[in-house]
């Protein structure tokens, strides 16, 4: 590498910013710091990335013991096995996405005290790494949904869209907190009780027709993140399950969740944005 | 002289240092001066310091109204100059006075509140201890890590590996955890880093301060490098030896403003005075209280000359030095003593020098005049940091303290042999076979 030959002329110095730089070396340092995280989280123990591998398939093991053979509100469900596994495989990502990133910015204090760059990419690395980890659970998914006897069908390449629709949530989430992390050190806390109440408020344990009341349920789709798991249900495991528009009512009333989805990423990206530039001062 | 090398080494280093010096200051009073490498116009930043340091939301949800109180700390105020290509740029102040803040807003790290700062060209991370190191990876990821940062694509950053290891001679740590590094091994790194990556300009923070005698040799040594490849430097330092040394210009900041600005001599010099001012911040007697006397005299100034009578920070083994130190009368005073001391890292008195010993009497001084007191010696001091305390006693009264300073400055003697003593003494050193009786 040599330093470009044709050199623009003077620049003026701006200060930090969220996104300032070439798409380029955004998209570089995004990799590059989140497979550098990934190396240091699982490289360093004995059964490294197994463990990562481990973790939801053993809450699973855990789960699906309760819920069919003690507690059997779930008798019935058809493929319960392949929704419980699928729902705690999409949970844990967005899980670990949003709680890695809380404390991101503040980890990465020595870089951003000291170099220039654009400060978004600490919270999307963060993010980054947990979609490394998304990607071989995924894989886990498959061979045990082919196992259990689904059988693979043409909505499945809808899918994708879905882990699209979580990944950009995550990332909406991870920017708010990140940046109000710096500020408010009680963020911490206070999202780890929410995220308890979204995997409770998700139909994850419980399939979504075990909800006795209709307004329940349609309350329950308004959380982004249970309509996206409801639906992956319906497009990924069993084609005659309730998708999730059926259960709120109408296609029309998924604005509600979707609209909550770009409301928090664009509140993400607004006070990210707004915060950047004194990152470095407020640590 | 046993140190014969050493001793020629250092003057044509001399020699080869005036010669830059000559050509860049032509270069800096030509008429038609280049567009600036870098550009610094009125330059403000405060800082709001928060009386609660981190408050909470839940705190911020139950008084949503209270006003926070803060207080303001203006760290850089009307800050202007240009540094020209090529330039080496020294910015000199003492704690406090805005220096590494400065440094910050020329890497982009702070905003500016007002003011405009332009650069041309590729601007290295500023270095300083422990810069933008992951501490959990080994250096080889670290060294990737911080290419990427400064804009070289992943594949460029892998192969810049092996040629920073190797400046930084850290080469069989590569697999190391930075954790695992000791302070001075990551300076080594940071500093390998920075000056492999090819940045036009380049930011350092004090640098000299940490890192042993060799390391602060090599620094050197990459500094004359650098400058003759034209690139272009901004140092902070409080090492004023290495102002006069290096730098083409240097500014003196104080309370954020810009007191100073131009020939480094003149500028150090000035820093030195600010320094010397009786209760200034730098003034050992301010921080340690370890000023004491009466005060009919006192010691303004301390330095350590070479041979040529250029003033050093750092000597070689076996080469002739000078100590001085300039001493002002506040009241007429009748044969003092004047004693300087070299003290080693572990509080030992190695060497004292005294004129007690040497002669009768020192003469007479009135309120108001000057003496300059200087003890020449070869240097038989081991290899380390010294520190100096002068003390100027009343002859024959008891000894009464007129002014006693401790500290009052360090020196480094560099020298690759350091066999383990206090001293090195010059000797002859046989080994002989003879007959087994």
């Amino acid at each position: 590498m040599t330093v470009s030959t044709a050199r623009p002329g003077p620049r003026e110095v701006t200060g930090p910013s969220a996104f300032s730089g070439g798409v380029r070396r955004f998209l570089a340092l995004t990799v590059s710091l989140a497979a550098l995280d990934f190396k240091v989280r699982y490289f360093g123990s004995v059964l490294g990335y197994l463990w990562q591998l481990m973790r939801p398939l053993m809450l699973f093991g855990v789960l699906y013991v309760v819920f069919t053979e003690f507690v059997k509100f779930n008798a019935g469900v058809k493929d319960f096995p392949a929704v419980l596994l699928t729902g705690i495989v999409l949970y844990t990502f967005f899980s670990d996405a949003t709680g890695n990133a809380v404390t991101s910015v503040l980890d990465r204090e020595n870089l951003v005290r000291k170099i220039q760059f654009p400060r978004v990419v600490v919270p999307l690395a963060a993010v980054l790494t947990a979609f490394f980890n998304l990607i071989t659970n995924l894989g886990a998914v498959a061979v045990f949904v082919l196992a259990t006897g689904v059988r693979p069908h043409w909505t499945w390449l809808a899918f994708p869209l879905l882990v699209l629709a979580l990944g950009i949530l995550a990332v909406g989430t991870s920017l708010l907190l990140s940046a109000l992390y710096v500020r408010f050190r009680d963020v911490r806390p206070i999202w780890e009780v929410v995220l308890q109440m979204l995997f409770y408020g998700s139909p994850i344990l419980y399939a979504i027709e075990v909800v006795p009341s209709e307004s329940a349920r349609q309350a329950i789709m308004c959380n982004p993140l249970a309509a996206l798991l409801q639906q992956s249900r319906h497009w990924l495991i069993d084609p005659s399950a309730p998708s999730a528009a059926d259960v709120i009512g109408g296609a029309e009333r998924l604005l509600l969740p979707a609209g909550i989805v770009v409301a928090i990423c664009l509140l993400g990206v607004w006070y990210f944005e707004r915060e950047a530039p004194r990152i470095a001062e407020e640590l | 002289m046993e140190s014969f090398t050493t001793t020629s080494r250092l003057e044509g280093r001399l020699l080869a240092f005036s010669d830059l010096t000559t050509t860049a200051s032509h270069r800096v009073r030509e008429p038609s001066a280049p567009v600036p490498a870098v550009s610094v116009e009125d330059v403000a930043k405060t800082f709001r310091l928060p009386h609660q340091r981190f408050s909470t939301l839940k705190e911020r949800l139950l008084h949503p109204t209270a006003a926070r109180s803060h207080d303001k700390l203006t760290a850089l105020h009307g800050v202007s100059f240009d540094v020209a290509p090529g330039e080496f740029f020294g910015v000199v102040g003492r704690n406090g006075s805005g220096k590494s803040t400065l440094l910050k807003c020329l890497a982009g790290i702070y905003r500016l509140d007002r003011g405009r700062i332009a650069v041309d060209g590729r601007i290295s991370p500023f270095i300083e201890l422990g810069v933008g190191f992951h501490q959990e990876l080994a250096a080889h990821d670290n060294i990737v890590l911080n290419g990427v940062m400064l804009g070289l694509s992943p594949r460029a950053a892998r192969e810049r590996v092996d040629e920073v290891l190797e400046f930084a001679e850290l080469k069989e740590f590569e697999d190391l955890k930075l954790k695992n590094y000791s302070s001075g091994m990551q300076v080594r790194l940071a500093f390998s880093v920075m000056i492999q990556l090819d940045a036009d300009i380049l930011l350092i923070d004090e640098i000299l301060a940490v890192g042993d005698a060799a390391f602060q040799q090599k620094c050197f040594d990459v500094f004359f490098r650098l400058r003759d490849e034209g690139k272009t430097i901004v140092l902070v330092t409080h090492d004023m030896a290495a102002v006069e040394r290096f730098c083409h210009r240097a500014v003196l900041l104080e309370k954020g403003e810009v007191v100073d600005l131009g020939e480094p001599k003149k500028v150090a010099d000035h820093y030195l005075a600010l320094n010397f001012e009786p209760g200034a911040p730098g003034d050992p007697a301010a921080f340690g209280g370890e000023r004491g006397g009466d005060g009919s005299a006192r010691v303004v100034e301390t330095w350590m000359e070479d041979e040529h009578g250029a003033r050093q920070s750092a000597f070689a083994q076996g080469a002739r030095c000078t100590f001085g130190a300039r001493v002002r009368f506040a009241a007429e005073v009748v044969d003092l003593n004047f004693e300087v001391a070299f003290v080693n890292a572990h509080r030992q008195n190695v060497f004292v020098a005294s004129s007690a010993g040497e002669r009768e009497a020192t003469g007479r001084f009135a309120a108001g005049e000057e003496c300059v007191f200087s003890v020449r010696f070869d240097n038989a001091l081991a290899p380390g940091r010294y520190a100096l305390s002068t003390l100027i006693t009343r002859a024959g009264s008891g000894d009464a303290v007129v002014d006693r300073f401790e500290n009052i400055a360090t020196f480094v003697v560099t020298g690759a042999r350091a066999a383990g003593g206090l001293v090195d003494l010059p000797r002859e050193l046989a080994i002989e076979r003879v007959a087994p009786r």
